[in-house]
């Protein structure tokens, strides 16, 4: 130990507890503020010898277990009542009573965990690993079984023979003076430090490699989704056409199948007549069927400007003069038979469904042609609903 | 029998010195390992990976290949589940309550219980997971903002279940490691090894036994002793709730969640217990871990076991006094139907046995009690094979009544699961001191300052 070196402080060691407990007394007394005892286990009555005020960090747990309890209670309200909101066992959706386990574990979890993590790290500043106090004899003896006070140099009121006269005056075992360590300067070129670099990069750009390109990749046990047998879109050499997905032998009637006579015709002799009202129920059907298989080309309006606009032949607006005179019999054909790009949508919408689609076009061609008396029964309805 | 109960008994026997105390506790990590340590690993090793390949049979085959059919759907697996969490109970219960309690002789059992705790949890935790045969699906119990739009189930019990348990490892974890920080430092500046002190020095975080830091530590410590209170007893409840919240007779009950926790606190020592024998006798640990400690664990086997017979009685009792025919069934069922052995393997060893404790002479036995604990441990298994599967295989329609009947796959992983959990404790028992050696110090004798200014009293 060279005396060139900084000194940290003095220390004392003690073997018997009384010993340190009063010299922590007596150096707390004389004022001093940079200072600390070290003993390899809590001594009782040591926080009053040192005049330390109580721990704060029983606010922390309150704080970190109150937000624990507030953030889950907000994740089942907003999961169970808002975002997904599903009737369990006849309760309301908020069912309080049974969020209590799950309420309580997250307030224990982030109460705890929070309580060590801001000790560590906030109260104690750790790691610090490269304190001046380790690997010093003092330490090793502070570990096993002796008691240690340490006076720092930093402290405003330190002067080295006047605290080593203090501590000497407690009669202990040894008295000792900490030095700072000489600062150890790694070059970073050194050899074996590029290897190990070079060996964390091979390490984490293969694995990351392995991770995201093959273990991303791996099917797990799937046999319950993939059997033997045929499902719509598989191929089955038992038949001709090799389709898994078979169609209906050809002359089948469908049930409630009712013909329609001008099938393949482009221009039939005469129309059928609409059979439906327009009720609030068949425009409701109507509209949705609209919405459905009629807009992503026509337009959610019927204005022919859907986002399929100049990709296709570009359908007709079903506002047009010539369109709006149409009868009712003629849409239906149109839906019935398809014209032109437009194929025919029996398989998809059934005879009453078209109808409603007709009375639905209906309805959007007034809308587009409001008068005034239209206006007048809208505000009117308005008035009576709100009235209601 | 002179006992004076007004002197406390010394926790360290033998007058030991800080430094003795020290070498005794650190010994087994000084030492290079024995014969009969590798036998004792090679055991557990064999269990362990019997366990593992089964495992992955499990897994590549599918759940098919264990015993559990309808109408049994639940048996081994859960059975297994519940066995490990209460093994689990008994080191946050020693190192949690026990330290509330200001039970100086906790200390030579803490930090090996609180060990055993995590790795019954571990234990635990496996079986559900392989029990849904498709593990790699578990993170959906977790509620986070997936491609599905869909959240879990915050009312059902198997989701508090999933909080429960992970939420008691966690803490049981951290609880574990904020001790071992002050012994992680003492065996820093014990060790000659450059290795060992670069991962003592790693862990121990630059703890420096400053009494600056202690305070915050012991407030810390007791903060943490609070909360696990609660939550060991929370957890048990919740996993009972499993059960009780449904609506099958023989689990539909409201008695399950203090049976269960104290089923588990008697199943937890019993196994500490089992454990502890061993380890003293191995690494000479008499002085530290006393036959008083034993007497007072067989205590409290004796108390909790009194516990769970009145459950027992209370059980019967009430599907007696309930007039419910099925109820009445299911109880009748438990106790003279098929699984009848079962019924009256679990009544002797956890009810008949134990009462055996009452002898001093008995509870100071080590051959006896060693016998007693392991007749416990068997007796704890059969009481949830029992719960389970007894009220599950018949049903309320006659024409669906079954049996079940383990297969090799459920005895195999039922044996890795103790093969896991052993060869954990025996590495522990190697690389980490199996008594708080910070607390120990603090307890022994002429530890602490014998100053009476009437401030700071126990």
């Amino acid at each position: 130990m060279s005396n060139e070196r900084k000194i940290y402080g003095v220390a004392a060691l003690f073997t018997k507890p009384d010993d340190i407990i009063k010299a922590a007394s007596k150096v707390a007394n004389e004022g001093y503020s940079k200072w600390d005892v070290n003993t390899p286990y809590p001594l009782h009555g040591m926080d009053n010898a040192m005049k330390l005020k109580p721990s704060k960090l029983g606010f922390i747990t309150l704080f970190c277990g109150l937000s624990g309890t507030a953030l889950i209670l907000m994740l089942t309200y907003f999961t169970n009542s808002i975002d997904f909101p599903l009737v369990i066992g006849g309760k309301q959706f908020f069912a309080l009573p049974a969020y209590i386990p799950i309420t309580f574990e997250i307030t224990v979890l982030l109460a705890t965990v929070s309580t060590v993590i801001a000790m560590l790290t906030f109260f104690f500043k750790f790691p610090s690993n490269n304190h001046v106090l380790h690997d010093t004899p003092y330490m090793k003896k502070v570990s096993l079984d002796h008691f240690g006070i340490v006076i720092e140099v930093s402290d405003p009121k330190f002067e080295q023979s006047k605290v080593e006269e203090l501590l000497r005056s407690f009669d202990p075992e040894s008295i000792e003076i900490i030095y700072h360590k000489e600062e150890i300067k790694y070059p970073i070129f050194e050899p074996k430090f590029i290897t190990f670099l070079i060996i964390v990069a091979l390490a984490v750009s293969g694995g990351t490699y392995i991770t995201l390109n093959k273990l991303m990749f791996i099917t797990p046990f799937d046999w319950m989704m993939y059997q033997d047998k045929v499902i719509p879109q598989s191929r089955i050499e038992l038949f001709k056409d090799e389709r898994g997905m078979r169609t209906p032998v050809e002359g089948t009637v469908a049930k409630g199948f009712i013909p329609y006579p001008y099938l393949g015709v482009d221009e039939p002799p005469e129309y059928l007549s609409n059979p439906l009202i327009p009720s609030r129920e068949n425009l409701k059907l109507g509209k949705k069927k609209f919405l459905t298989y009629c807009s992503p080309c026509h337009g959610n309006f019927g204005d022919g400007d859907s986002r399929l606009h100049d990709q296709f032949p570009n359908p007709p607006t079903l506002h047009s003069q010539r369109i709006r005179n149409f009868e009712d019999g003629r849409f239906y054909h149109i839906i019935t038979n398809g014209k032109n790009v437009m194929p025919s949508y029996t398989a998809q919408i059934n005879r009453n469904e078209r109808w409603a689609i007709v009375n639905y076009i209906r309805v959007l061609h007034r809308a587009k042609n409001a008068t005034e008396r239209d206006l007048e029964l809208v505000t009117k309805e308005t008035a009576t609903n709100v009235a209601n | 029998m002179n006992v004076d109960y007004s002197v406390e008994e010394p926790v360290v026997h033998g007058r030991l010195s800080l430094a003795e105390i020290e070498d005794l506790v650190v010994k087994p990590l000084d030492s290079k390992p024995n014969k009969k340590f590798y036998i004792a690993l090679s055991i557990s090793g064999s269990l362990l990976l019997i366990g593992a390949v089964l495992v992955l049979f499990t897994f590549y085959y599918g759940i098919g290949l264990w015993g559990n059919n309808q109408p049994v759907g639940w048996a081994f697996g859960i059975v297994n589940f519940v066995f490990w969490i209460g093994i689990g109970h008994a080191g946050t219960l020693i190192s949690a309550i026990l330290f509330l309690l200001r039970q100086k002789w906790r200390t030579g059992i803490a930090r090996f219980a609180e060990a055993m705790t995590i790795f019954a949890v571990m234990c635990a935790g496996i079986f559900p997971i392989i029990h849904t045969g498709r593990p790699w699906l578990a993170g959906y119990l977790m509620p986070y903002p997936n491609q599905h739009g869909l959240w879990v189930n915050f009312s059902s019990p198997l989701v508090w279940d999933v909080f429960a348990v992970s939420t008691y490892f966690t803490v049981s974890l951290v609880f574990w490691y904020t001790g071992l920080i002050p012994d992680f430092a003492t065996l820093r500046d014990r060790t000659t090894s450059k290795i060992k002190k670069t991962i003592y020095s790693l862990f121990s975080l630059g703890w420096r036994h400053s009494h600056r830091h202690w305070l915050h530590y012991e407030k810390a410590y007791t903060l943490l002793a609070g909360f696990a209170t609660p939550l060991v007893l929370s957890v048990h409840t919740i996993v009972s709730f499993d059960f009780a919240v449904s609506l099958l007779p023989g689990w539909h009950s409201t008695i399950f969640p203090p049976y269960f926790v104290a089923g588990a606190i008697f199943s937890g020592f019993a196994m500490v217990a089992t454990v502890l024998i061993l380890v003293r006798k191995i690494f000479d640990l008499q002085q530290i871990i006393t036959l008083d400690h034993l007497e007072k664990m067989n205590k409290v086997i004796l108390v909790t076991s009194m516990m769970v017979g009145l459950a027992y009685g209370t059980e019967l009792f009430m599907a007696w006094y309930s007039g419910v025919t099925v109820e009445k069934f299911a109880f009748f069922n438990r106790a003279f139907g098929p699984y009848a052995w079962a019924y009256w393997v679990m009544v002797v060893c956890n009810v008949l046995f134990p009462q055996l404790f009452w002898i001093r002479k008995i509870r100071r036995s080590i051959p006896i009690m060693m016998v007693i604990v392991i007749l416990v441990n068997v007796g704890m298994w059969f009481e949830r094979f029992v719960i389970i599967v007894t009220s599950l295989h018949r049903d309320f329609l006659p024409s669906s009544w079954g049996m079940f009947v383990p297969t090799l796959y459920d005895i195999g992983i039922l044996a890795g699961s103790f093969g896991l959990f052993f060869t954990l404790v025996i590495l522990f028992t190697k690389a980490l001191p199996v008594i708080s050696i910070s607390e120990i110090k603090a307890v022994s004798d002429g530890a602490q300052p014998s100053h009476h200014r009437g401030e700071n009293h126990e």
